[in-house]
């Protein structure tokens, strides 16, 4: 069974049909990209399924079960995170800090605990630190640990947006152009990164992403957009030859 | 910073022993305090321990979760009457200052939830508004409250300890204090605390991780006026005496530059801006004859002060007086290796709305 199904979702902003009639299915353990040009309607795709908008018509299903009118935040404890597109960080908290809070869904202790910090919470905040630990290594976060976020360069803070999606322990990772502002090095590592991620802590992966080489390199289905409907769909290659992409990316 | 080698030591308040060692120094000085000052000052010394109880209320609110209320002498005067009328009716000290701070915090969550739907601005605005009705409320309801003829605080008795004198009565704000900052501590270490930071920075960000925003708010307006309702307790058996106009806007002023002067976003800020906003009427009062007439006769001579006080903190020294003491001791540690760029400020104003 599909992990993340949008059934005939259209999405329509007052005269505008900003996605129309789009069907797509992600199965587990895939890389399952959204490609298309400015204004395809991409991240309206991605802000329906994150909880942000709610479609006009259609459905949106989680292993399942019906999303399409979840409340944004309980998302997350369905095990579904996600990152943005002009990062939201929390800048005037640490690295270690930023990270603790994506553990939010698995906060086991209630406020008299967090009073009187009692042996239970202090048991909680150290296994919290063991799971960020883990990350931390994972992502090559050490020397920034214990930062604070502003101040930090570009390249550090998406990194860091990545661990914190990751310390929910997410079955699905929704990545708004992880690749956005990075230099090519910075690139290259998030490939083998975003690979290590699906193979290696088994988690799938949506992303709506513009930089073709890293799209063609790591995704195991592609999704082409145009004007709020498909126009392809299939493996990278599949995708990048089909005549409707190119005519969409360079015109007649 | 000691060098960690445990996870405990990541959220231990105390960076190792020397650290724990001078709190323990300072909170034992300042027990002594009303043992070697005046009366007159020890009397100041406890507004100080007041005030900073229901700062640390507002900062709660303001620098840790980046919601603003201008209406924080509400609570302060529903804790203040709560407490009288319920000792009043014959209720122990020992359980009226909590019920004291569960009213004020009941009515933090009444005065929450309709107004969490605005930001900025216009939740200062309805906390404003909010102040003015619970004012006005006390004046009118004077079968409860007596009204403007004034309502007379009974004296505190705890387990048979009758609290007569006023350095009795300083220590016992003292321990208050101390121990609502150790739950404000211990709450800033946890789950919670960090909801409330994440909230602040980015509320798009916080509802992805799970936190369900408007709950969490509710929570810091409830803490946040439960604080302040405690304090209130504390201020009414202070003045003795109370009446609804000892609430009115320019407490709500006092308790906003009390945070600001302090630094938002420090506990340790607290204390500085408490011990600011009692000195501050004594400078003004000592200096007025220092001033042209013109200028010490007007009114608002004390109000206009606070408020470009405020506003200059916010323009120039949004780290509050802690920041600049945190620098301070920076610039020594690193003397003579400081650059210029060491001390570059970073702006920050309070956030209300970006997404």
């Amino acid at each position: 069974m599909a992990l993340l199904a949008a059934d005939q979702i259209s999405i329509r902003f007052g005269g505008l049909v900003a996605v129309d009639g789009v069907s797509f299915a992600v199965n587990p353990g895939q890389i399952f990209t959204i490609i298309g040009p400015n204004g395809a309607g991409k991240t309206t795709i991605f802000n329906i399924v994150s909880r942000l908008y709610t479609p006009t018509s259609g459905r949106i299903t989680l292993a399942g079960e019906d999303i399409t009118r979840l409340p944004p935040y309980r998302l997350a404890s369905l095990g579904v995170a996600r990152t943005f597109q002009n990062i939201e960080l929390f800048e005037h908290a640490t690295v270690i800090d930023n990270l603790l809070v994506g553990r939010h869904v698995h906060v086991a202790t209630n406020l008299l605990d967090a009073l009187l910090f009692t042996p239970r919470a202090r048991r909680q905040e150290i296994a919290f630190r063991e799971e960020a630990e883990r990350i931390v290594g994972f992502l090559g976060l050490q020397r920034y640990r214990d930062s604070l976020i502003h101040g930090l360069p570009y390249g550090v803070r998406k990194n860091v947006e990545l661990a914190r999606a990751l310390m929910s322990r997410p079955k699905l990772l929704l990545l708004d152009e992880p690749s956005s502002g990075l230099t090519t090095n910075e690139s290259v590592d998030l490939a083998w990164w975003l690979r290590e991620i699906r193979d290696r802590l088994s988690v799938t992966i949506l992303m709506v992403e513009h930089n073709m080489r890293l799209v063609s390199a790591i995704s195991d289905r592609v999704l082409a957009l145009n004007h709020g409907r498909i126009i392809a769909e299939g493996s990278p290659a599949d995708v990048q030859r089909h005549p409707e992409v190119v005519r969409a990316y360079i015109g007649e | 910073m000691a060098l960690r080698t445990s996870y405990a030591q990541d959220f231990a308040w105390f960076d190792g022993p020397g650290s724990l060692a001078r709190i323990v120094a300072l909170i034992a000085a300042a027990a002594a305090l009303p043992f070697v000052l005046g009366e007159y000052y020890v009397s100041q010394l406890t507004f100080v321990w007041i005030y900073a109880i229901a700062g640390l209320g507002l900062m709660i609110l303001i620098g840790y979760t980046g919601l603003v209320s201008f209406g924080q002498a509400a609570f302060l005067a529903l804790g203040a009457y709560a407490a009288g009328i319920l000792q009043d009716r014959g209720v122990p000290f020992i359980v009226a200052l909590p019920a004291a701070g569960a009213v004020a915090a009941a009515a933090g969550v009444a005065i929450a939830v309709p107004a969490l739907r605005m930001t900025g601005l216009f939740l200062a605005i309805a906390t404003l508004a909010f102040a003015f009705i619970v004012n006005e409320a006390l004046t009118r309801f004077s079968g409860l409250t007596r009204g403007n003829m004034g309502f007379m605080m009974p004296d505190i008795v705890i387990a048979g300890l009758k609290i007569d004198s006023e350095r009795k009565f300083n220590l016992l704000c003292l321990t208050i204090l101390v121990l609502c900052m150790i739950g404000a501590a211990n709450l800033l270490r946890s789950p919670v605390g960090r909801a409330f930071i994440a909230i602040r920075d980015s509320r798009i960000a916080a509802q992805s991780m799970g936190i369900p925003v408007a709950r969490y708010q509710t929570l810091s307006f409830a803490i946040g006026a439960g604080l302040t309702g405690i304090a209130g307790a504390l201020f009414g058996h202070k003045l003795t005496f109370i009446m609804p106009e000892q609430f009115d806007i320019n407490v709500s002023i006092e308790m906003l530059t009390l945070v600001v002067v302090g630094g938002l976003g420090s506990l340790h800020g607290v204390i500085f801006g408490a011990a600011f906003v009692i000195l501050l009427p004594q400078l003004i009062s000592a200096a007025k004859p220092l001033l042209p007439a013109v200028i010490a006769g007007q009114t608002g001579l004390q109000a206009a002060v606070f408020g470009g006080i405020l506003i200059l903190f916010i323009m120039l020294e949004p780290g509050g007086l802690y920041g600049r003491w945190l620098r301070m001791k920076q610039y020594l540690a690193e003397f003579p290796f400081y650059g210029a760029a060491t001390f570059q400020k970073q702006r920050s104003f309070l956030r209300s709305e970006r997404w």
